[in-house]
């Protein structure tokens, strides 16, 4: 598992990237299957299997391959990651991560692992089921084998290296006409250990024909002095352990069958160290809304796919996006909406706000097939730059063959407005709180959108406590 | 109001200044003391606009030469928001427009900035409530505009209320006003008139920087000057705007012309 980094010519690194990624598979494989059901149990592990024989054709992407021309992932690379990451967690140590509003509608992943203790479903909504695969009984689970892992685009690399470790996954199931008022919170918390740690945690959603629910799937790391037992001694000062390496895989998928309606918020908070690649796969059937907040603040290097899939007139999409990252992160975004039908619409809005050296990478794909007539889609990709040194790629990629279509796409890319800081300053804000209030303001517009004010409140506050760290730092 | 003894709010002296290497500004003289109002007239271009800014700290302006003194202290190395907290207030001829911050919210801010500076506790949100609903008042806007974007969507007069409605909260020792009456309607021209005489008193003072003679039948001002090429050509007191009113700014284009062919 070592060898690659010791190679240096080009044939043999190419090699290694199968190396590293048979590597990773081999992870993945020594996870068992502990299902009650044998059926379901026989049915999963050809899903695994199918998967990993998938992956033997692939190599790690590399920046030659289009998709990837933007991401370097080697800094991925030079670790070997173990899927043994086992951790326990204290209930106290996730309070201040748990949201009033889903208080007993919440499933707690460690390290992709179901927690029982630190998950809670005890009031749930009527008709709603929330809870992990592996608990279900064998009734269920043979009614998942039509929307688990069956979504399009389950062969790209890392979607495939989750599916071949899907040994349990956290389970939405919402029964037709069922208006679930509730948030469903599922929290993935990772837990950095000795060695370099792969979490491959997944999700599958689904709402059936004319339910409507909210689901908030959040990625978020606790340092070792964060996770440590309260015995009364001081806390360790953050700073005195460097972070660990991590990394997290994670694949959701949602079904929005006919008329239903799911609001889908995704905070990715990984920590500094952090990897995180992520996948949302969303099928929408005719007159479905979909609602996507993707919001991306953590991880050293960061990749979001969002796949979206309409098959059926009428579906509503709205994809928003806010990235913001200082420091050397990287934040990829690569969104993708496929129209198979007339009569569909779209919305599309990504910000992006870059301190430092950071870079972040948009790509939005939108595909209008000559069957797609009377599609409205708009995609719109705004970036704020507060360093000379941030950086952005962003592309917008339509491809229309229809031809009665109303399409817009757009990107731009700005600084702070000189003149909105000195109007701000002549009514007495010192520099830094204009600064401050323009950038909460470009942010603003996106967290407004989330409908769930604990959590809103909560990203707000954090995204001024990482400004607050970067001025004490440089003061 | 012109007072005997009263303090000297502003003092400018022989002021200088480029933008971008192009001289702006040649030389502007110009004394405000507690109780006035003073009207600043001129054709574009004349350096009206320029001088606001540079009195309130624009970035883009290079001073080159002389001195702003105000309240006592020369203010040139301040920055614009060190020289607001001394009691400077600048309303924009375009006031920005910002997405994302609401009006209430930038007013706070804006509020509790000055109260710090004053070493006074912070305003929370409700009681500040109550003291701008009073300020609506007096440039009668509805409290709807509140929770608005600052001046996103704002028509033309509404904007220029809201300056007028952010001078009354900071209540400065200098209000400067660029260009407040241009492009009014005359019901939004009364009511910022009205809102900059009820503003006026005997311990602050007021720059009405305009194009129009027309703001004058509203605001009465003490002085009147007229700027051209940078500096201030002609000084007079309120029948000063009558005469260029009737006979435009030829007349003292030439006497200007002469008086440096005197020299």
């Amino acid at each position: 598992m070592n060898a690659q980094t010791s190679f240096s010519s080009k044939e043999i690194q190419a090699a290694s990237s199968d190396q590293y990624l048979n590597g990773l598979l081999k992870q993945c494989q020594g996870q068992a299957v502990a299902l009650q059901d044998s059926e379901t149990a026989t049915w999963l592990q050809q899903v695994r299997d199918h998967a990993s024989s998938s992956l033997a054709q692939s190599s790690m992407p590399t920046k030659r391959d289009e998709e990837w021309r933007f991401t370097d992932l080697s800094p991925l690379m030079q670790h070997d990651f173990q899927a043994d990451g086992e951790a326990s967690v204290a209930p106290s140590t996730v309070e201040g991560l748990t949201l009033p509003e889903a208080s007993t509608t919440r499933l707690v992943f460690v390290n992709g692992v179901y927690s029982h203790q630190l998950s809670d479903v005890t009031d749930l909504p009527k008709g709603v089921y929330v809870g992990n695969l592996s608990c279900m009984s064998a009734a269920h689970t043979y009614r998942l084998q039509n929307y688990l892992a069956q979504q399009e685009g389950s062969e790209e690399l890392f979607t495939a290296l989750n599916t071949a470790s899907l040994t349990d996954a956290a389970v939405i199931w919402a029964a037709p006409n069922q208006i679930v008022e509730t948030p469903i919170h599922l929290l993935f918390l990772s837990v950095p250990g000795e060695t370099p740690t792969l979490s491959q945690p997944r999700a599958l959603v689904v709402a059936h024909t004319s339910a409507s629910l909210e689901v908030i799937e959040q990625y978020t790391s606790l340092s070792e002095s964060e996770n440590r037992p309260n015995t009364g001694e001081l806390p360790a000062r953050q700073g005195e352990l460097p972070a660990r390496p991590y990394l997290t895989n994670a694949v959701t998928e949602i079904w929005a069958e006919e008329n239903a309606q799911v609001t889908h918020t995704r905070v990715q908070q990984e920590s500094q160290q952090g990897f995180h690649i992520g996948k949302s796969a969303i099928t929408q059937s005719r007159d479905s809304r979909y609602t996507c907040n993707a919001i991306s603040f953590g991880a050293r290097l960061s990749r979001h796919n969002l796949d979206v899939f309409c098959h059926g007139s009428q579906s509503d999409t709205n994809l928003n996006g806010l990235t913001v990252i200082r420091g050397e992160q990287l934040s990829d975004t690569h969104s993708a909406i496929a129209y198979t039908t007339p009569h569909c619409t779209s919305d599309q809005l990504h910000k992006c706000i870059i301190d430092d050296r950071a870079h972040a990478v948009f790509n939005g794909k939108v595909f209008v097939p000559k069957a797609a007539q009377l599609t409205n889609a708009a995609q719109l990709n705004r970036n704020l730059l507060l360093s000379p040194k941030a950086h952005v790629n962003t592309k917008p990629q339509l491809q229309i063959t229809a031809d009665n279509v109303q399409c817009s796409h757009g990107a731009t890319v700005s600084q702070l407005e000189a003149d909105e800081l000195f109007y701000l300053r002549s009514r007495g804000l010192n520099e830094s709180d204009a600064r401050n209030l323009l950038i909460d303001a470009f942010a603003a517009e996106m967290l407004q959108r989330i409908p769930t004010p604990s959590l809103r409140k909560t990203l707000s506050a954090s995204l001024r406590e990482g400004r607050g760290q970067k001025a004490e730092g440089r003061g | 109001m012109i007072r005997e003894n009263s303090n000297v709010i502003l003092s400018v002296r022989n002021l200088t200044a480029e933008v971008e290497g192009t001289p702006i500004l040649n030389g502007v003289n110009l004394e405000v003391k507690a109780g006035e109002i003073h009207a600043i007239m001129g054709r574009n271009g004349s350096g009206k606009s320029t001088l606001s800014k540079v009195l309130a700290g624009h970035p883009d302006y290079k001073v080159t030469e002389g001195e702003i003194i105000f309240q006592g202290e020369n203010i040139l190395e301040m920055e614009p928001d060190e020289r607001s907290l001394k009691g400077m207030f600048l309303a924009f001829q375009y006031p920005l427009e910002i997405p994302g911050v609401s009006t209430l919210d930038f007013l706070r801010v804006a509020y509790n900035s000055q109260r710090k500076q004053q070493g006074l506790e912070e305003m929370d949100a409700f009681d500040f409530e109550d003291l701008v609903e009073e300020k609506l008042e007096l440039v009668k806007m509805d409290p709807s505009f509140l929770e608005r974007s600052l001046n996103e969507g704002f028509s033309g007069g509404e904007k220029k209320r809201n300056e007028i409605l952010q001078m009354a909260l900071l209540e400065p020792a200098l209000g400067i006003l660029d260009e407040t009456d241009s492009g009014l309607d005359i019901d939004a021209l009364k009511i910022v008139a009205n809102g900059v005489n009820q503003l006026a008193k005997p311990d602050n003072a007021t720059v009405m920087i305009t194009h129009y003679q027309r703001i004058l039948n509203y605001v009465e001002p003490d002085y009147v000057h007229v700027m051209r090429d940078g500096r201030i050509v002609t000084s007079g007191g309120k029948e000063l705007a009558q005469e260029l009113e009737e006979r435009g700014y030829e007349w003292i284009e030439e006497e200007a012309v002469s008086e440096v062919s005197a020299q």
